[in-house]
């Protein structure tokens, strides 16, 4: 038996630290643990049983939508002359974008329309509009990310290798630079995602060759050429006189994609109240386990359907970590139940609205500039998960 | 000097760069995820059909002509085509053989489809079916057809809904003008079973070298022969049958039976033909039967694990990520048997699905690509 911490911080305590102790835990049983997993992996037939024609005519809509945004966001930028189209026809194109990277590039790229059997929906082959190529993607985000959810030294996107997002990375004096890290990886953001899965920090490190980068590369290459091409100059070329007004729209509208999907990104994990775990901790965890990490090591974000849409219903951060590959406009409606489960056994169902989760990722990003000992730790209630090892 | 140029420009390269443009316009989307949302019949690559004439021969079949898009680039008869159909939100993909002529002058196919008790896309192709259909595609496939030059001597034999190639081989050698002894030997329970009875009729009454045999199984009088495939029905029908080439398609019973025939007889080398696949019975839920990975031709019994583990205790190294069928990296194609998916308990016995090895067991045979 040991305790997980539920903190902003993954500072270890088991029962030792007095501040801690102050706190009452929750402490989940074995059979607890078990029971929780049968009954979302219940919830989870329910709704594959579901699926079918309703689910198809949604992601057909937002596609048709996406479409619509994108055509028409495109034709107004061919009128520069007039501000107010120029500007809509921005806004029109980065909706598109943050549609076909949210709720459907993400969402199809996890497997969740695969069943439709649909050639134009299939995860295998299904390619999005942003420089990182799918299959990479897939990699760092779908099994590593997801697998790895919140366990430090294992799960990248805990700073993506370039910041410090957690208590338990040891600090440097590089990080002292961790707003302004953030702010550049926010402003660059689907270059940094493109980026991800090379693993840097490891190739800087000596712990990757080049055979293994050269493959990435190449594939990094070929999609985000394309991608240049067509927005930076294709477009602009075929505005003729307006080249330069359509290249600024077009980088316009890739901006206002990058700091949204940023935002809801860095939402979804590491607002106050999300816990993180060591390696140790995690080992031979049980299906039941595996749930209950997931959903202490996620938040969600309140907000109109029009909101949860706009970003890919990552806004129920938490539902999808439990069900990755479940159509996400699911979600809100497996949220409730989730909810419900969490309060019987006691676990804490992170939520808020936009600003408040938005504003604690800030405040951690400048807190964690600075060395543990000058900021000190606030641990609050934790949940305390009794493991019984799996026998051999 | 550019007017020039432009007349030298072959114009299939104009429009071919054209065609490039656009598609760099849509990246990294294909164009015709955006034509399919206006009219799902105008597409750059896919190659889809619209149904232009539904008609119920008899009780249980439903035969359609289709019109392909431009991509179609025909079929021998013989071969078969993979049509799909979205049943409940699901694109599902069934093989058929086309029934008319390869030289059909409008470049239709017409498509004969029994509905089989079973059977998801034939119960529903029979059931909805309707003019304006628009369903998709694939090329022409198959080594089922018949050789050039044509053979002096043919026999054709189907049985129940395996006469659609044969029939397109019988059209196909009239079209052609085919002078050699023909002979269709057609298996149906009675005669009330027998698609395209008027037009065998009427093809018998018109050539004189085309001889339609109509044998009922079920039924003691009409037709031409009675009871089941055996070297007396040969006689009969096609006494040349051993200088001729046969084609052979129809239910898992009549292929036995005229394959047995066949090699009693030394013929097996002239006797060609088209396997439906037996549909599989869903077995109890233990550790039966064989595990086939196709690609790299490795057979081994299976041990009740999932087809990922047993897999890689078969030496081989299936891609994989999670382990936990959360990553999809495991995918591959189960093309036959029955599995369980152990996160839902799903059963699924279809052919040709994409499965996630990790979480998936195999319940009975089970052939997958890896
Ligand atoms: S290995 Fe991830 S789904 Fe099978």
């Amino acid at each position: 038996m040991f305790g997980i911490p539920l903190s902003a911080v993954s500072l270890p305590f088991f029962g030792s630290s007095a501040k801690a102790e102050a706190l009452t835990p929750t402490v989940l049983s074995y059979e607890q643990v078990q029971e929780l997993g049968r009954e979302l992996d219940e919830l989870r037939a329910r709704t594959v049983a579901k699926l079918g024609d309703t689910d198809r005519e949604y992601i057909y809509n937002i596609v048709k939508t996406q479409r619509g945004f994108e055509i028409a966001g495109r034709a107004m930028m061919y009128l520069p002359f007039l501000p107010p189209v120029w500007l809509a026809g921005v806004g029109a194109l980065g909706v598109s974008k943050i549609l076909d990277n949210m709720e459907i590039g993400h969402n199809v790229m996890h497997g969740q329309y695969d069943w439709m059997r649909e050639p134009g929906f299939n995860s295998e082959v299904f390619e999005w509009d942003t420089v990182c190529p799918a299959d990479q993607w897939k990699h760092s985000h779908n099994y590593m990310h997801h697998t790895f959810t919140n366990i430090v030294g294992k799960d990248r996107d805990i700073g993506y290798g370039i910041l410090r997002m957690d208590e338990g990375q040891k600090w440097n004096p590089y990080y002292l630079g961790n707003p302004v890290y953030a702010f550049l990886l926010m402003t660059f953001f689907e270059w940094g995602v493109m980026l991800h899965d090379l693993e840097s920090e490891n190739i800087i490190q000596g712990k990757r060759k080049w055979h293994d980068v050269k493959p990435l590369l190449q594939g990094m290459w070929r999609k985000a050429g394309r991608q240049v091409l067509k927005d930076y100059v294709i477009f602009p070329a075929l505005s003729g006189p307006f080249f330069v007004t359509t290249l600024v729209g077009n980088v316009g509208a890739n901006l206002i994609r990058n700091l949204w999907t940023y935002s809801i990104i860095f939402c979804g994990h590491f607002p106050t109240g999300v816990q993180t775990f060591t390696e140790e901790e995690t080992a031979d965890e049980s299906r039941g386990e595996w749930y209950v990490r997931q959903m202490l090591g996620s938040a969600n974000i309140e907000g109109s359907p029009l909101f949860h849409i706009m970003s890919g219903n990552l806004s129920h951060q938490i539902e999808h970590h439990l069900f990755p590959d479940l159509p996400a406009h699911r979600y809100p409606e497996l949220a409730p139940e989730v909810k419900v489960l969490c309060d019987k056994y006691g676990l804490p169902y992170n939520s808020g609205g936009f600003f408040k989760q938005i504003g604690s990722v800030w405040g951690k990003i400048f807190k964690l500039a600075l060395p543990n000992s000058l900021t000190g730790s606030e641990p609050t209630v934790g949940v305390i998960v009794e493991r019984k090892k799996v026998a051999a | 000097m550019t007017v020039q140029q432009k007349t030298r420009r072959p114009s299939s390269r104009s429009k071919f760069s054209l065609l490039s443009l656009f598609e760099a316009m849509a990246t990294p989307h294909a164009l015709d995820r955006y034509l399919e949302l206006v009219d799902p019949m105008t597409t750059v690559r896919d190659l889809r059909g619209e149904v232009t004439a539904v008609h119920r021969s008899t009780a249980d079949t439903v035969t359609l002509t289709i019109r392909p898009t431009h991509q179609w680039q025909g079929f021998e008869a013989g071969q078969f085509v993979q049509v799909g159909v979205v049943i409940d939100g699901v694109r599902h993909t069934r093989c058929y053989s086309p029934a008319c002529s390869q030289y059909r002058d409008d470049g239709r196919i017409e498509l004969t489809i029994k509905a089989h008790p079973e059977g998801l896309v034939s119960q529903y192709l029979h059931g909805n079916a309707y003019v304006g259909l628009v369903v998709s595609l694939s090329q022409a496939d198959g080594t089922f057809h018949l050789p050039s030059p044509r053979p002096d001597r043919v026999l054709l034999i189907s049985g129940g809904s395996g006469i659609t190639p044969v029939l397109s081989m019988l059209r196909t050698l009239l079209d052609e003008g085919y002078s050699g002894a023909l002979t269709f030997l057609h298996y149906a329970y009675t005669e009330n079973d027998v698609s395209y009875r008027a037009e065998l009729d009427a093809i018998a009454a018109e050539n004189d070298n085309v001889r339609i045999v109509l044998a009922y199984t079920d039924q003691e009088s009409g037709g031409d022969l009675h009871g089941f495939f055996g070297t007396e029905h040969l006689d009969a029908v096609a006494p040349w049958y051993s200088d001729a080439e046969t084609y052979l398609c129809g239910p898992p019973g009549l292929m036995r039976g005229v394959k047995s025939v066949y090699a009693d007889l030394g013929l097996s080398e002239n006797l060609h033909l088209e396997e439906f696949a037996a549909p599989v019975a869903v077995v109890a839920e233990d550790a039966a039967g064989d595990v086939t990975f196709s690609d790299s031709d490795v057979v081994a019994s299976n041990s009740g694990r999932t087809l990922l583990e047993q897999a890689e205790d078969a030496g081989l190294t299936p891609a994989y990520g999670c382990r936990m069928g959360i990553c999809f990296t495991c995918t591959s194609v189960k093309t036959s048997g029955c599995t369980t998916n152990v996160k839902t308990g799903e059963k699924d016995s279809e052919p040709h699905k994409k499965i996630q090895l990790c979480v998936t067991v195999p319940v009975g045979d089970v052939s997958i690509e890896i």
